[in-house]
């Protein structure tokens, strides 16, 4: 059948594009291993040009294929599964990008043009290690691309083709008998981008984290080579500023996953210890153990080993989680795991075929890497150093171990093993120590010198910061309100003991670059990346020590109600224009709009005013509806930034959100003066029927006539109403105005009056649909802001190391 | 034996022993029936809502009381106590992981894990359904 519409030359072409870029991918790691392995420096000469020049095409490959499925996105062609599947009309622009890394093919794409950067970077150094380093790098853009090339080898699918037309993907879907079904109404928008993704953050944290991920390569390749040259010190100096960009790097990506987790999820938190926020996490802690080792042998000729494993396994990490997080074994244990697309196999093999010849290589050459055998002397700097290393890999393996255990056991051995009850506090209660003893470690090793220290004029350095800290830390520790006495005693000192140790970090390496260092900024990265550290550590024990939960539910619990007594209550309910009582605040859901972007968000108003100070805000957390076909809501919640806290609150249910009619019928009841009406909870007495009396909830004008019915209602927690139901005439048109009592679910109209009896027509209604109203969660996160500063400064502080070391290197190196 | 050599040692050996304190910790997953028979037991019961029995949520009342009735695969059911408000798209999902304890014929629920297929990643045959005619 010839189908009308399609634009069919697009997809071929991405997909030859695609290909193009495995075969030139291929072709520059051929050309570089025979450059690396060529016996004279012609022959390697014309090899490396044959070999850069593929890997320029390979780059120029990738790069059209990204344009080519963005402009697909962009131009809405919707015949193409990626538009359709993964973007929708309505989206802006900064959103549409975010729609090429929510599929797997996207994040596969952003992470080979990564690559790309970096292997030009690299090429355009013209180092001596060009070869091997290139050679690692052009067969990592193999193995990626045939992630995207998307060819079925007999039965055997080969990564996933992005340009696959819906209409390949759902074959026997009956529209697509029809030669013009790009013009049938499901055809003409796309599924949307998941409703969660639709975050600024979204926009940027994708790109930075991938290019942490791409980053680790470097390090890795420059190891690969010094193993495979049997050079095997050379390249320690000049990888260096690679290994801090890519802790850099890694480490600002993931915490702009956190900063988007904080924003956009409802845990009430920046982090989850989930599956594939550990994943990222891993790779980053064994680059810094890394990146220290490394430091280590440059200044003293040790460690080396230790630095060769830390590389390749940090590598390897980035790697298994791409396997953890794409493959679909997390299963049940992470929400935002990928779900299967169906080439497992091809992510296993990918992870081991750069797992297993480096592995391999590093012990088979393991004894002829150089060390020193004479034992390090414990005042030296190296010394501590190497500890610390060892023990950001130990705490690294631990959460792999506490990550993946569950999951691969399970699926090896079909078990039904589940993480333990609590499982934050597993991870929690370990890694408390870790931060004392990193803590300790940042805040002293950098007053000891390397190879051996005077230790009078270490003492004499370290007392100011030591007592200045114990000072701050036991301020903090007495006034400071940290509390938290969930999982007793010990854990509350353990995180006393944090504080110190994080203060003690800040306080050492601020001093240090005060005194050490005379203030000189220019050589203060480690320091300045240090201190940023301490407050990270800092922030995150703050905050997540400190954080309440301000919507206790003590408004309107009636007390006859199911017993509710061990309830959390972490929820407050809020009627619509109902001020009501939540802790130190008055709360007061004023209204709700969802106008906003085509009806897709529902944004409520919630009023907030301090019982203590009288100030007054609003917050605005909102609904977001579910993309994909999907129903219901998805979460958006909003927050109050202070310098020194944050008001965070969310919607845990709303009344508009279940959006089923409601069928409860009124009730009809023929009453005189002074009947009672029974309802559920209580009854009402007609107490007047009067023609505009002067005291009225209505204001009815001067050309108006009202008949206002009042009923006193009685609730059985003796709590009483006034309703006055009314009829208005306003000219020739009469309007029933009903009154209701929203905590009472009752709506009370008053429909007709019998002149000869005297009654009147009550129509009463009892449902708690009427009743505008939202549940909430109210959090309030103190000190968050450090953590971010924190972040910035120590990401700063590698940045300014890496300027440092490039500019040394520039002076010492040789190039070719 | 050098410094570096023993504390190494000594560091992978307080890092076993934390794993194996860890692995020693882990919880398990549980249809209804033998949750049942491990009473009082943190589990994590996979099941789904039975959408025949009535929902019991008033958030009016009290925004942190849901009580609902879970069925699994096996066709067993029980009633579930959750003391928090009800998570958007309950009644959507399509599986329940509920963590918590069996006690006295109602599983208390702690927490609870949606299975909403597409709620993070696409879901095939909810792509198929929107492909069909009758949209």
């Amino acid at each position: 059948m010839k189908y009308i519409g399609e634009h069919l030359l697009l997809g071929q072409w991405g997909h030859f594009f695609a290909v193009l870029s495995f075969v030139a991918a291929l072709l520059a790691t051929i050309g570089y291993v025979k450059a690396t392995n060529a016996v004279s420096i012609a022959e390697s000469q014309a090899w490396k040009r044959f070999a850069r020049i593929l890997f320029l095409i390979d780059c120029g490959a990738v790069l059209t294929v990204l344009a080519i499925v963005y402009y697909i996105i962009s131009h809405h062609l919707f015949e193409y599964n990626y538009a359709w599947s993964h973007s929708s009309k309505a989206l802006s622009t900064e959103y549409l990008f975010s729609c090429i890394w929510e599929a797997q093919e996207g994040s596969f794409l952003l992470w080979m043009i990564w690559h790309c950067v970096l292997g030009m970077l690299l090429i355009n150094k013209k180092t001596v290690w060009e070869a091997p380093v290139m050679a690692v790098i052009s067969f990592m853009q193999v193995c990626l691309a045939v992630m995207i090339i998307g060819i079925y080898i007999g039965d055997v699918k080969i990564g996933i083709n992005p340009f696959l037309l819906v209409r390949e993907i759902f074959q026997d879907a009956p529209i697509f008998n029809t030669e013009n079904y790009l013009s049938i109404p499901q055809m003409q928008d796309g599924q949307g981008l998941n409703q969660l993704l639709q975050n600024y953050w979204m926009v940027i944290h994708p790109p930075i984290l991938f290019l942490g991920f791409a980053s680790t390569i470097v390090p890795f390749a420059y190891a690969m080579a010094g193993l495979w040259k049997k050079e095997y010190t050379g390249w320690t100096k000049e990888a260096l500023p690679w290994t801090l960009f890519s802790a850099g790097i890694l480490g600002l990506g993931i915490m702009m996953g956190a900063a988007w987790a904080y924003e956009s999820l409802t845990f009430g938190g920046f982090w989850a210890w989930d599956p594939v926020e550990n994943a990222s996490l891993v790779p980053w802690m064994i680059m810094i153990a890394g990146l220290h080792a490394q430091l280590i042998f440059n200044a003293t000729r040790r460690s080396l080993r230790a630095a060769y494993l830390f590389f390749i396994l940090s590598f390897f990490f980035v790697l298994f989680s791409t396997f953890l997080t794409r493959s679909g074994i997390l299963g049940d244990s992470s929400v935002h795991a990928f779900v299967e697309g169906g080439i497992n196999v091809q992510l296993l093999i990918f992870m081991l075929v750069f797992l297993l010849p480096a592995l391999a290589l590093y012990l088979k050459r393991y004894a002829q890497i150089p060390k020193i055998i004479k034992e390090e002397n414990t005042y030296s700097r190296e010394f501590w150093m190497f500890i610390g290393s060892l023990v950001f890999f130990l705490s690294a393996m631990v959460i792999t171990w506490q990550t993946a255990f569950t999951p691969i056991y399970n699926k090896l051995l079909g078990k039904t093993t589940a993480a333990p009850e609590d499982p934050t506090f597993a991870y929690n209660k370990i890694q408390i120590f870790v931060a004392i003893v990193i803590g300790m470690l940042t805040a002293t090793t950098q007053y000891f010198k390397y190879k051996d220290t005077p230790i009078a004029s270490f003492r004499k350095k370290i007392i100011i910061p030591l007592v200045l800290s114990v000072a701050v830390a036991t301020c903090i520790s007495i006034f400071g309100g940290v509390r938290y006495d969930t999982y007793g005693l010990g854990f509350l000192a353990a995180i006393h003991l944090a504080l110190f140790a994080s203060i003690y970090a800040v306080v050492a390496n601020v001093a240090y670059i005060l005194l050490g260092l005379k203030g000189k900024l220019k050589v203060a990265g480690a320091s300045v990346a240090h201190t940023g550290f301490g407050l990270m550590l800092l922030g995150i024990l703050l905050s997540s020590a400190q954080k309440e939960v301000l919507s206790k539910n003590n408004g309107i619990l009636l007390p006859f109600e199911p017993a509710t007594k061990e309830n959390p209550t972490e929820n407050i309910t809020l009627i619509k224009g109902l001020k009501t009582n939540m802790g130190r605040y008055w709360a007061t859901y004023e209204k709700s709009d969802s106008s906003i972007r085509n009806g897709t968000v529902s944004f409520f108003k919630i009023n907030f005013e301090d019982k203590n100070t009288h100030e007054k805000f609003s917050l605005y957390p909102n609904l977001i509806k579910n993309t994909k076909g999907q129903q219901g809501f998805s979460n958006n919640p909003d927050a109050r930034h202070y310098w020194n806290k944050d008001i965070f609150t969310y919607i845990s249910y709303a009344s508009t959100m279940d959006g089923e009619e409601d069928t409860i019928q009124f009730r009809k009841h023929t009453v005189k003066l002074k009947d009672t009406v029974y309802y559920a909870n209580g009854l009402m007495v007609l107490d007047t029927v009067a023609i505009n009396p002067p005291n009225t909830k209505h204001t009815i004008g001067a050309a108006d006539t009202a008949i206002v019915a009042t009923l006193k209602v009685r609730a059985k927690d003796s709590s009483t109403y006034i309703l006055q139901p009314a009829i208005f005439w306003k000219g020739a048109y009469s309007t029933l105005v009903f009154d209701t009592a929203f905590t009472q679910n009752i709506a009370v109209g008053f429909t007709n009056v019998n002149d000869t009896t005297g009654a009147i027509e009550l129509q009463v209604k009892e449902s708690a649909r009427m009743v505008p109203f939202v549940a909430l969660k109210v959090y309030l996160f103190p000190h968050i802001n450090v953590l971010w500063i924190g972040t910035i400064v120590m990401v700063t502080g590698f940045f300014m190391s890496l300027l440092y070391r490039r500019k040394l290197n520039k002076r010492q190196l040789p190039t070719t | 034996m050098k410094k570096t050599h023993l504390v190494v040692l000594v560091f992978i050996a307080i890092a076993i022993g934390v794993l194996i304190s860890y692995t020693g910790n882990l919880s398990s997953y549980e249809t209804i029936a033998s949750a049942k028979q491990k009473e009082g037991k943190f589990v994590r019961l996979i099941a789904k809502v039975d959408k025949a029995s009535p929902i019991e949520y008033n958030p009016v009342k009290d925004p942190n009381y849901l009580v609902f009735t879970a069925i699994d695969t096996l066709g067993q059911t029980t009633k579930v106590v959750y003391l928090n408000a009800k998570p958007t798209d309950f009644e959507k999902s399509e599986r329940l992981v509920l963590n918590g304890r069996m006690k006295n014929g109602a599983f208390e629920c702690k927490d609870m894990l949606l299975k909403c297929p597409s709620k993070y990643k696409d879901d095939p045959n909810m792509a198929k359904k929107n492909l069909s005619f009758s949209n």
